[in-house]
């Protein structure tokens, strides 16, 4: 079956005085239906931008598509006028941000919102849309939902908005529901019910879902499949299972390291990643990661790595792989930190 | 202030036998919620609630809680940034409340703030050198030529290129300028550091370079640190002593190990439970806590947790549960800890 959102070599950047920078290069993702893809990296490696430009909202923020295919279930979205994207989302696909409070209106009540955003994509009288926003509000876990249509978002806590912007993201039922850092403004405890709730609704509605996040934690809870992207390109993907078992790419195993474990032995010093992550104008030769990898090697420095296959479930973009690539030998040992080749 | 007899009433468990470098006793903030025209105070926020407790010199102590909870305003009014509308801040000694403001001033250079936002908290006017110099002029009569190789020094120290002191805080990496804020705040060679969400706004890999940088100037320098943070794998890592704050109130407080082992305290057994954990086949059962945090404007009776917790009883409603000392040095809050 064909997956329902399928993104093929995707580069977006943005227009500055001197020339375009790239934010993002080269980026093919795909998800399946009924599929949770996490998008995992720091600031600025270009996973917001991958977001915007599948909503084609990327032109509103002063950015620009500069090729590539983003196709889902069949249309080929960077083709669809603004017009007629208005029409594809909230119907097909929905967007949710990382600022609740932000996201909504502080004039109006949330049920209107909600009855707005039914009443843009459906032909439904206002009477209807009001009952169905109380129905929505219910169906995100929001206690006495008819009285909570009557308050403001100041009214409301983060969770609670946050769950708002959910039941209007979810209105028309749309086939993908793209979450960019949808719990980090919140406390703990709270996301924890969000992360719940986002599961279950994903259940119940069997929509895909591509949820950015920072936190592998989050990503091992919710992702069925994993990309790790840094300063733009995507430098591995692969099944949750097979990521966290035996993280291929360099850059993925110092993310991975570089959190402490809540359990175990402490240790005396924390693994880092020398560096930081470059700036867009200034995007090193070779491959990105190289002036960071404890494991460069000459060629690094000059050839850009494809995405290779590293397993039957995961590929990376990392010359480690090249002369096994094929035979998906196993992952160098990285505890040993020497790598058998 | 208080009275002493009462302050040391509410005398906290010290971790060591010599006296503490810092310590709280039974301190409340309330900042008033103002209103109508004549902005009278018609209720209170009660950001910190009646709070003690004690850091030994060259401890890390480490204060968690969600927003709201009152950690960043204890670790203000711990350097005295606010004044305490209750109890008594002791520091090497001496109660603050009772310094003069021209002792206080001296003070502070032995009492320092690291922040959060490494954006924020830099004067983009400044170059490099004037800011991390800015304390030897407030505070020394140091030559200039003195002042510029002390800067020389202290970037040396928190790992930044000295050569790039003439350059301005927005050429720099978020990291970098962390690093910056941290060369200031050792600048008068501190005994107590606040460091308040001073790791939060960074990326995980810059993030454990700045958490390594902090252990290693804390060995050097004999730093103390009161560690505020709601990140919780970085405060087991960098804490001795973990506070753990609910609502205005300290819940619990017991060593890092332990208290992430085995937690005293329902709510923090929830928090601890509620942070996905980096495994796709992690089936641990999940605490999960209905309901969001209530106002510290108005918050619960008896113990203020009680709306949450999964545990509660009728005497969880009435009756609020004291800080008190149980098993091993812990102390927890509550009438049945999970021993």
């Amino acid at each position: 079956m064909e997956p329902l959102l399928t993104i093929k070599d995707l580069t977006a950047g943005f227009a500055t005085d001197n020339g375009t920078v790239k934010a993002i290069d080269c980026v093919s993702l795909s998800i399946d239906r009924g599929q949770t893809l996490c998008l995992v990296g720091e600031s600025g490696s270009g996973k917001s931008v991958t977001s915007l430009a599948i909503m084609r909202l990327l032109e509103f923020a002063g950015g620009r598509i500069l090729e590539g295919s983003i196709r889902l279930a069949g249309n080929e979205l960077t083709e669809q006028t603004q017009r007629q994207m208005i029409r594809i989302r909230g119907n097909q696909m929905a967007m949710i941000f990382q600022e609740p409070m932000s996201a909504l209106n502080p004039v109006f009540t949330v049920g209107d919102q909600i009855a707005e955003s039914i009443r843009l994509h459906q032909r439904k009288r206002k009477s209807e849309a009001k009952v169905m926003a109380v129905d929505l509000l219910r169906m995100v876990g929001i206690p006495d939902p008819e009285t909570r249509a009557r308050q403001y978002p100041h009214e409301l806590s983060g969770g609670m908005c946050q769950r708002v912007v959910i039941a209007i993201a979810l209105a028309c039922r749309p086939e993908l529901l793209i979450a960019d850092e949808p719990t980090t403004a919140l406390d703990v405890t709270v996301q924890a019910q969000l992360l719940d709730l986002l599961q279950q609704l994903q259940r119940e509605l069997g929509m895909s879902m591509l949820l950015i996040t920072h936190d592998m934690g989050i990503a091992a809870r919710m992702a069925d499949q994993i990309a790790v992207m840094y300063a733009g390109v995507v430098v591995e993907m692969g099944s949750v299972e097979a990521l966290f078992d035996q993280p291929a790419h360099p850059y993925t195993v110092g993310l991975m390291q570089s959190v402490p474990s809540m359990e175990g032995e402490r240790l005396s010093e924390l693994h880092t990643i020398q560096g930081h992550v470059p700036a867009l104008h200034a995007i090193p030769a070779g491959c990105r990661f190289h002036p960071r990898c404890p494991r460069a090697m000459p060629r690094c420095t000059s050839e850009a790595p494809p995405m290779m296959a590293v397993g039957p479930q995961q590929q990376a973009a990392c010359w480690l792989y090249d002369d096994r690539a094929s035979g998906f030998a196993a992952a160098p040992d990285w505890d040993n930190g020497e790598a058998e080749r | 202030m208080m009275g002493s007899d009462l302050a040391s009433a509410n005398k906290p468990l010290l971790a060591t036998a010599s006296s503490p470098l810092v310590e709280a006793r039974n301190v409340s903030k309330h900042f008033p919620i103002k209103q109508g025209l004549f902005n009278r105070a018609v209720g209170s926020v009660r950001a910190v609630d009646r709070v003690s407790l004690a850091i030994a010199r060259g401890e890390t102590f480490g204060l968690v809680g969600e927003s709201g909870c009152g950690k960043s305003t204890l670790g203000r009014v711990m350097l005295q940034l606010q004044a305490a509308t209750a109890g008594e801040v002791w520091f090497e000694g001496s109660s603050l409340g009772e310094r003069k403001p021209r002792e206080l001033r001296e003070l502070r250079g032995r009492m320092q703030l690291i922040f959060q936002d490494p954006f924020g908290s830099l004067n983009p006017r400044f170059l490099v050198r004037d800011i991390i110099g800015e304390p030897f002029r407030v505070h020394t009569k140091l030559s200039s030529r003195d002042i510029d190789a002390r800067v020389v020094d202290l970037m040396e120290k928190v790992g930044l290129d000295p050569s790039l002191r003439g350059h301005y805080p927005h050429e720099f990496s978020g990291g970098q300028r962390q690093r910056i804020g941290i060369a200031r705040a050792i600048a008068l060679r501190p005994s107590f550091v606040v460091a308040d969400e001073a790791v939060s706004a960074l990326d995980v890999s810059v993030q454990s370079q700045i958490v390594n940088l902090l252990m290693r100037l804390q060995r050097e320098l004999g730093l103390t640190y009161l560690f505020i943070a709601h990140g919780l794998h970085i405060v087991r890592h960098i804490s001795d002593r973990v506070g753990v704050m609910y609502l205005g109130r300290l819940v619990e407080v017991s060593s890092a190990d332990e208290l992430f082992k085995q937690p005293l305290h329902p709510y923090t057994s929830a928090l601890l439970s509620a942070v996905p954990k980096p495994d796709p086949r992690d089936q641990r059962e999940r605490i999960m806590l209905q309901g969001d945090v209530p106002s510290p404007a108005n918050p619960p009776s008896g113990c203020r947790f009680h709306t949450r917790c999964p545990i509660a009883r009728p005497r969880c409603m009435q009756e609020e549960p004291e800080l008190r000392p149980l098993s091993g040095g812990r102390e927890a809050a509550c009438h049945f800890p999970l021993i």
